[in-house]
């Protein structure tokens, strides 16, 4: 046997020892995820337990160091150690903007103090994170942002307003991009890490059209942010901002429904057997999933060898993100009238139309579809202009 | 298996690529349609194939061949497809080989030498209705003598005038539409009864429209078993559209490179068109569906490789994949291109026209995402 189907037997050993039965179940929907952080609470024992479990044996993180909370996996075994907890229906022990964005930026950037601190918190679940990037007049063209922090020796005072911060109410931790010089745009912002208990940070949740209230106006008034606080050099935010970007992309470009290639069809096939134009958009939608995830998988391994181009996140989140999108509207379409509920026990409280409102921001968060055709076309394809 | 090509399969790629760039560029293939060449391919050409080895590329080491997988066959012909290089190659070396592995080693031994050589040519006789239907193969053969007697018709038999054999399925048992009950058959070119009339296509491509009218062959002819030839055939069909499939994903990035080259060169309003977002647009989209095909093909080929048990779905999922997206690259090729694209001195024409081709090849894309559909159980 080689190293590496050592390695899967012994992951899916621990697995079946270790994942609670209830963790390999579906969640049903964001109640059911566990973020982690201060005021996170389980939804049941199994939940903590699994959480707990994972923490112990670095799972929650399993690519990373372990001196940074890790296993230390490599990204061979990591894929394999994925491949068997979908095998088995286990649930993800704990999502967050930490594992999936900051981790990454910290462990390229940071300080090998901030490696062992935050990206430790991260990886035990202990806080939670949010991302505060967009302002009012500041989406696509971000680079544009004005939020400033004013010098005072040993620390910033951090005044403005950012906009569209998931979570933002629910976080504990702010990782935040700020204008420490205004008179260079590119080479003028830090990015900087503070409690969002800090005072002056105030909150205001944003309702969506999916009727949820998952992100905030995010205001900061006088905000005293210590100087060890900053990740990376002075006014050099915008390199680590970039970085962490393209970790943000995989993260929503992955994001095609169920993250495998089962089809929703089967399901469906009392309403498709007799709607053959919808049946035949259904199979459309197969083949552009199968491609999908085939081309990620390409791109992971193209990525973790060094061999993918810098940009190609960018790619990946445009396609995956408008698959996903394809799919929810299939799934409405499928649907019918039943899908329309909105509030009904019988519809789940109208997950799927909440679910399909919700997606369209896919092509939208972490950078929109067009400017991801942008970057494609000028950084990959090296088309000329501006 | 990871998704990415090894030392060895960079390296077939880097000869495969040099050798189609310098023996067989789309000036060779304009030489040959322009001088209406009977076969629509040289033969020597092919002989040439055969010296590098590509000809027997899926024939096993132990019989001479390179004894290699859908991988590298796919290699060939996306190199083939971005040259529009002419050859027998999907056809004989890629469809036909893999029938031929299932059959008797009598069979291999008459016919692996004359492949591996560059001088046999095989055409596949399958399709007798203008669209893919192999389960629909009403072709009959009965019991006669110490054989059988083939009657019935084929169309679109790719360079079936210029080949020295036809692999024909035709039905032992079962009905029409019915799986079960279809034979495979080695039928000589000089059979009594067996004849045919050339049709050259629109990509410049020869194919035949064959006639059997009471053909007799031996029960040697026999590939595989009586009555269970879908299992031969499906090999061979897999084989063969993988391999479309490959060709296109070729065909796709040679009439997209060519128009990206286009747009970095071609001013209007005082400036390059490349500049302006519109076409800028289309073309990252462009690029996103053929870096899928070329993913999903490669899924596909090494699933089949593997041996999986999904390896059905996958090729299916590919040729469709590859033909959505290489359509598609051709299309926006000539529309980007302006006027000059609709001219037969530009090569962007050409590629349009092989796409069509291959597309319909062993079932287009409508008909693999219905047997997508089927198979995921809808
Ligand atoms: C659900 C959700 C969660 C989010 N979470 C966060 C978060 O946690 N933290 C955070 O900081 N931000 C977050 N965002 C904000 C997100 O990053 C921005 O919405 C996004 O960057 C787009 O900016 P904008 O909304 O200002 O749109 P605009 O930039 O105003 O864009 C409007 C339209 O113009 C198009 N456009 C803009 N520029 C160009 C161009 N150059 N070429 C062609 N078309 C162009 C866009 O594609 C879009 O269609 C979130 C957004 C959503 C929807
Ligand atoms: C069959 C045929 C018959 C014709 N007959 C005649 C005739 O009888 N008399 C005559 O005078 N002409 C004729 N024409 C010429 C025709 O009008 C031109 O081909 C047409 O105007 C396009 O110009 P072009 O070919 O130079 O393409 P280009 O202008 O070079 O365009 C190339 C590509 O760039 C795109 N593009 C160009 N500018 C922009 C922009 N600003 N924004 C976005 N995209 C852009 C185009 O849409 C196209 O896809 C004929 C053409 C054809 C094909």
């Amino acid at each position: 046997m080689s190293d590496l189907e050592t390695f899967r037997a012994e992951a899916r050993a621990w697995l079946e020892e270790n994942c609670p039965a209830e963790m390999r179940t579906p969640a049903k929907g964001d109640e059911d995820v566990c973020w982690g952080g201060r005021n996170f609470v389980f939804q049941s024992d199994a939940q903590k337990l699994w959480l707990e479990r994972c923490v112990a044996k670095g799972y929650t993180v399993p690519d990373w160091p372990k001196a940074y909370g890790g296993a230390g996996l490599s990204p061979q075994e990591t894929k394999v150690l994925r491949q068997e907890m979908a095998k088995l229906g286990c649930r993800s022990p704990l999502n967050s903007f930490g594992i999936w964005m900051l981790g990454p930026a910290l462990l390229k950037f940071g300080t090998e103090e901030q490696k062992v601190h935050y990206m430790g918190q991260i990886a035990r679940g202990e806080i939670r994170w949010c991302q505060g990037y967009s302002e009012p007049g500041s989406g696509s063209d971000l680079v544009s942002m004005q939020t400033f922090g004013e010098d005072k020796g040993d620390h910033w005072v951090v005044n403005g307003q950012k906009i569209w911060t998931s979570y933002a109410d629910k976080a504990d931790w702010i990782f935040c991009l700020v204008r420490t010089d205004k008179t260079n745009k590119y080479q003028g912002i830090s990015f900087l890490l503070f409690d969002m208990e800090t005072p002056g940070v105030t909150t205001k949740p944003i309702k969506l059209i999916s009727g949820n209230s998952p992100f905030c106006e995010t205001f900061f008034d006088n905000v005293v942010v210590p100087k060890h606080q900053i990740v990376g050099e002075l006014n050099r935010g915008w390199d680590v901002a970039k970085y962490l970007l393209g970790h943000e992309r995989e993260m929503i470009s992955g994001m095609g429904g169920d993250g495998g290639v089962t089809s929703i069809g089967a399901a469906m096939k009392a309403v498709l057997s007799e709607e053959p134009v919808l049946r035949a958009q259904m199979a459309l939608f197969d083949v552009e999933n199968l491609t999908f995830r085939a081309h990620g998988e390409r791109f992971m391994d193209e990525w973790k060898t060094g061999k993918a181009h810098p940009a190609y996140s960018n790619l990946m989140k445009y396609v995956g993100t408008e698959l996903n999108k394809k799919r929810n509207e299939l799934v409405m379409s499928i649907g019918g009238t039943q899908a329309l509920e909105w509030e009904s026990e019988r519809s789940n409280g109208g997950s799927k139309a909440r679910n399909w409102l919700r997606t369209k921001a896919n092509s939208i968060e972490g950078g929109t579809s067009e400017v991801m055709l942008n970057v494609v076309s000028k950084r990959i394809l090296e088309m000329p202009g501006a | 298996m990871a998704m990415t090509l090894n030392d060895d399969q960079n390296m077939l790629r880097e000869s495969a690529r040099d050798f189609m760039a310098s023996e067989a560029p789309v000036t060779h293939f304009r030489k040959f349609r322009d001088m209406g060449c009977k076969d629509g391919f040289s033969h020597g050409l092919w002989k040439q194939f055969a010296e590098m080895g590509f000809t027997g590329i899926l024939i096993p080491e132990a019989e001479g061949g390179m004894g290699m997988g859908q991988i590298e066959a796919g290699i060939v012909l996306e190199e083939i497809g971005r040259n529009l290089s002419p050859s027998p190659f999907l056809t004989t070396s890629v469809a036909a080989v893999e029938a031929l592995k299932l059959a008797d080693k009598a069979m291999r031994d008459r016919w692996f030498p004359g492949i591996l050589a560059g001088e046999t040519v095989i055409g596949i006789a399958i399709e007798e209705g203008v669209k893919h239907r192999p389960e629909k193969i009403a072709c009959v053969a009965e019991r006669s003598g110490n054989g059988f007697k083939l009657t019935g018709h084929k169309q679109f038999v790719v360079q079936g005038t210029s080949s020295d054999m036809l692999i024909v399925a035709a039905r032992t048992a079962g009905a029409v539409g019915e799986t079960d009950g279809l034979t495979l058959f080695a039928v000589d070119k000089d059979a009594a009864g067996l004849s045919m009339e050339a049709a050259r296509l629109v990509d410049s491509a020869m194919a035949a429209h064959v006639k059997l009218e009471g053909v007799q062959v031996n029960a040697d002819a026999v590939i595989g078993d009586v009555d269970g030839g879908w299992a031969v055939l499906s090999k061979m069909l897999d084989a063969g559209r993988v391999g479309a499939a490959a060709e296109m994903v070729g065909v796709g990035t040679g009439a997209m490179d060519m128009t990206f080259d286009y747009l970095k060169t071609r001013k209007q309003f005082d400036r390059v068109i490349g500049e302006f977002q519109a076409l800028q647009h289309r073309a990252a989209h462009l690029y996103g569906e053929m870096e899928g095909a070329r993913s999903i093909v490669l899924k596909a080929q090494s699933l089949m490789d593997e041996g999986h048990a999904k390896a059905e779905l996958y090729v299916a999922a590919a040729k469709a994949k590859a033909g959505l997206a290489c359509n598609l690259a051709v299309r926006e090729g000539v529309q980007m291109h302006g006027g000059i694209g609709m001219t037969d001195e530009y090569d962007i024409g050409l590629y349009m026209k092989r796409d069509r081709g291959l597309n319909e090849f062993f079932g287009d894309a409508y008909y693999h995402a219905d047997r997508v559909a089927t198979m995921n159980g809808y």
